[in-house]
């Protein structure tokens, strides 16, 4: 496979309008006559099927919920960045592109990340026009918050609700345009396999998940924005429907795979409580401004917090990080938390203990209850409702959770994937995040790429590929239609003794141990062995019951666990592939004396663009180097 | 703890439905509502039973994809809670639990516990929104907006589109939720271009959906997971007949 990233040449600060410039243009009678099919109703799907629907393509928009309000980006609290520097604090465009390119321990694209920074300013314009109520000061101008380690505060927010009211946003728009009839939405619909017609995307082929029918949708080109993949470790902060059906599907048509153990564990989660947990919660990184963490010196200690006096207590990032304290990145933080739960010294009476403590009580003090109910009232909330402890008296217990996908579809600089006509949008795709991703970047990644990229980009693609009359009866369409229709069939004829779930947690605990927070050689090649066997016994002994022309959640889900299993191997894959440590890829053997990740930039320097070589045969790794001339690779310290 | 539920069953949203009894055994009290029916569902598919079909996604309270009635109320017995951030901690051994789906003409069930809430997509598309082309816009610090606003505005903006307005409400209005969109857009100044035609297109499309009308029950500010107040239903109102007034003025003048 050749990939060619068709990254701009010249300076960055010009590139990408220079590139816009010397895009083809679709004349504006002609672009009804194109159909463009978007999958995903996220904020990268919503605001990219919106805008094409403004444009005047005819287009059609898939998700599987029963609205488009509902896919997961709703559930992001903290913010988004955007460069605007309306707090005179000397942020800028160009620091906004070097803290994400730093940020990502200098493994995504310099002219990426650069567009990316540009565009955050116009998408805070684009939101408060549509009415998306973001927080203001009491002179009317909207308000800022510092997050995640930045030194400047550009982070701009909907109280804990930034993802939801962007979304809604971008829902309202679409729905405008649904009334204008320019795009049409098809929701509780699941895209099964991508159709490629003379190379090229042509369509989709999907299931209607209330009547089971089987669907072939034909386009002009097909534009990916389902999501991330966290949930392979089925304990993560994803939504439970969220799945990596639609990119794997694809890649197994063709497109290259970018970085796929690039994963994120944040680090303040609500710990496990039991076996039938479903899901995790996310408390904001914004706790840790106040809150101080620690667990006991002694391992073992299963004494109440509030019984072990001060001098037993381990404030171990305090300790081990000086000057950045409990504020060090995401990354660090988590990493920290899983060794002192290694040594036995977690928080929590509890067989396995996982969870440390983060404590109020000298804030509270220091302060007044009054001050911490102001800043994180919601927050002691929704965690009393889960834990059923109350924070203001006992310490939080928190644990690191998988909570985002850096790795995904290999895109290049106009965001299409390896498989012409198919573009990919959102934590779908691979390209701004590196192996680490900022906090508040993922809404404006999203957003930047379905408002302000792929209306350029598409156009780019179209005014080159005529609509030629492709019809749903050409045989390549036949031909996936019936691929989908025998594995559902297969799925459910198995009739076995194990339910979906108790698979897809069985092969989340193998990812998580071996491919979670650190990983080695030897844990990874046994993952890879475990997870080839747990995915044999799945096809034989997974029992997925009623049928297929009805509502059928477990036949869903049958579908996205079986996607699950082989993404999962190709993860452990990469990560066995990638000897050293960056961002989120802690690989233990590439560490300094002290613990901390050694990046390796003489020979790993490069995208990992996995191409799927068909079924039982080894994938082969393709490699995009990336060159940062504008900023130097360095080693993070937190010191 | 041990719990009797009695859920509705529905095969599809032709069938009749009935209630059947469940036993859920053993439930930890740590348990969410939705994990304590999956464990009860991991149970019927090994008996070889169809499990039961409810809604659910974020798991978090935010994506308004869950709910249904529990006794009687939507969501259940605690207060601004969603069902899958209601924990089990709040029922005791032996409780017997009533659910069924959200009942209303215009939320037709599709299969047990799942209806269908389309029509809140179609009310969004009969004027909730503020048309602003992509591109388009100006500089977010042009357009100053009081903080008390703005917190108004988001206040109602807070909706999270799950419909347990409509199953509370005696007359199944879908007063609350078309009441809270009009009021986040009408609030703010970047809404008032289409404030009128926002009214009247939503108003004309809930009554084309065939919800009832409001009789200021308020049962659907008692069960919202987002506390969302009735003001918004009178902001609501003075908004349409405004609305209504002007646009009857302006029909005369333009002689029609």
């Amino acid at each position: 496979m050749k990939l060619d990233s068709r990254v701009p040449q010249g300076p960055i600060e010009t590139a990408w309008d220079n590139a816009r410039f010397s895009m083809k243009l679709v004349n504006p009678a002609n672009k009804r006559r194109f159909n463009v099919i978007v999958v995903g109703s996220g904020l990268a799907g919503a605001s990219a099927a919106a805008s094409l629907g403004e444009l005047g393509y005819n287009v059609k928009c898939f998700c599987f919920q029963d609205s488009p309000r509902r896919a997961h980006s709703i559930a992001a609290q903290g913010g988004i960045n955007a460069a605007k520097n309306y707090q005179n604090d000397g942020d800028s465009i160009y620091r906004l592109f070097y803290d994400t390119v730093k940020g990502g321990d200098f493994r995504a694209r310099e002219y990426n990340v650069y567009r990316l920074a540009q565009n955050s300013v116009k998408i805070i314009d684009q939101c408060v026009a549509q009415g998306v109520p973001f927080a203001r000061e009491y002179g009317g101008l909207l308000a800022n918050r510092s997050f995640g380690g930045a030194q400047v505060s550009r982070t701009f927010y909907a109280r804990g609700q930034t993802g939801q009211q962007l979304l809604i946003g971008a829902y309202q728009a679409l729905e405008a345009q649904v009334a204008t009839g320019r795009v049409t939405m098809v929701p509780r619909t699941e895209m099964l396999d991508v159709v490629i017609v003379d190379g090229k995307a042509r369509g989709i082929i999907t299931r209607n998940l209330v009547t089971g029918q089987i669907e072939s949708h034909v386009a002009d080109a097909v534009v990916l924005a389902t999501g991330g993949y966290g949930n392979v470790f089925y304990l993560s902060t994803n939504a439970k429907g969220s799945n990596c059906t639609a990119i794997w599907r694809a890649h197994k048509k063709g497109a290259a795979f970018g970085n796929p153990c690039f994963t994120q564990i944040h680090p303040t989660c609500i710990p496990v409580s039991g076996e039938y947990q479903s899901k995790l919660t996310l408390m904001s990184e914004s706790l840790r401004n106040d809150g101080r963490i620690w667990v006991p010196k002694k391992a073992g200690d299963k004494r109440n917090p509030g019984q072990i006096p001060e001098d037993e207590r381990d404030y171990y990032l305090e300790r081990r990080y000086p000057s950045f304290g409990n504020l060090v990145p995401r990354d660090v933080a988590s990493r920290a938390a899983k060794a002192v739960c290694d040594e036995g010294r977690g928080a929590g009476s509890g067989e396995t203990a996982l969870g440390v403590y983060l404590d109020f009580a000298e804030s509270i003090n220091r302060l007044g209850r009054s001050t911490i109910e102001e800043r994180y009232g919601n927050l002691f909330e929704m965690y009393e409702r889960i834990a059923g402890e109350d924070p203001y008296k006992v310490p939080m217990r928190i644990y690191p959770a998988i909570h985002y996908t850096m790795g995904g579809l290999w895109v290049d600089y106009e965001l299409m994937s390896s498989i012409p006509g198919m573009f990919v949008l959102g934590e779908a795709n691979f390209s701004d995040h590196g192996a680490n991703r900022l906090g508040a970047s993922a809404l404006m990644q999203g957003l930047s790429d379905g408002y302000f990229i792929i209306p350029y980009t598409l156009g780019n693609y179209l005014a080159s590929n005529k609509p030629d009359g492709l019809k749903t009866n050409a045989p390549e369409f036949t031909a996936a239609v019936a691929g989908v229709a025998d594995r559902t069939k297969q799925l459910l004829s198995i009739k076995g003794k194990r339910t979906v779930s108790s698979f897809h947690r069985e092969l989340g605990k193998i990812i998580w141990d071996r491919c979670g927070m650190a990983r080695n050689a030897e844990g990874l090649r046994g993952a890879i062995s475990e997870v080839r066997a747990l995915r044999q016994e799945f096809w034989k002994d997974v029992n997925v019951p009623g049928s297929e022309g009805e509502i059928n959640q477990q036949l869903e889900n049958a579908g996205r666990v079986a996607d699950f299993f082989e993404l999962g191997e190709l993860m452990c894959l990469d990560a066995l592939e990638r000897n050293e440590s960056c961002g989120g890829h802690f690989r233990e053997e590439y560490q300094t004396p002290d613990g901390e990740a050694m990046r390796d930039d003489d020979h790993y320097q490069y995208v990992s663009a996995w191409e799927y070589k068909g079924e039982g045969v080894a994938p082969e790794l393709n490699k995009e180097p990336l060159d940062f001339a504008y900023v130097h690779p360095a080693q993070r310290s937190y010191k | 703890m041990n719990l009797t539920l009695h859920v509705w069953r529905q095969k599809n949203s032709g069938a009749p439905g009935s209630m059947e009894r469940y036993a859920a055994n053993d439930v930890n009290p740590d348990m969410s509502f939705l994990e304590m029916l999956d464990v009860v569902n991991e149970g019927l598919i090994t008996a070889g039973k169809e499990p039961i079909a409810f809604e659910h996604d974020c798991r978090e309270g935010i994506c308004g994809s869950c709910g249904f009635v529990i006794n009687g109320i939507p969501h259940g017995p605690n207060k601004g809670t969603t069902v899958c951030q209601l924990h089990m901690r709040y029922f005791k051994d032996g409780d017997e639990l009533f659910l069924e789906p959200w009942r209303a003409k215009a939320f037709p069930v599709m299969k047990d516990l799942v209806v269908d809430r389309s029509a809140f997509d179609r009310i969004i598309a009969s004027g909730g929104y503020i048309t602003a082309r992509t591109g388009s816009t100006q500089d977010a610090n042009t357009i100053p907006i009081p903080k008390g606003v703005a917190d108004s505005a988001m206040d109602a903006a807070a909706c999270i589109g799950c419909g347990a307005c409509v199953a509370a409400c005696p007359n199944a209005a879908a007063a609350l939720f078309t009441g809270a969109k009009i009021s986040h857009l009408g609030l703010l100044p970047q809404g008032q271009a289409e404030r009128d035609r926002r009214a009247l297109g939503m108003v004309a499309q809930v009554n084309a959906e065939m919800f009832g009308a409001c009789t200021n029950v308020a049962e659907c500010e008692a069960v919202c997971p987002k506390g969302i107040s009735v003001e918004v239903i009178a902001r609501m109102n003075a908004d349409y007949l405004k609305a209504s007034w002007k646009d009857r003025g302006a029909r005369k003048e333009s002689g029609e």
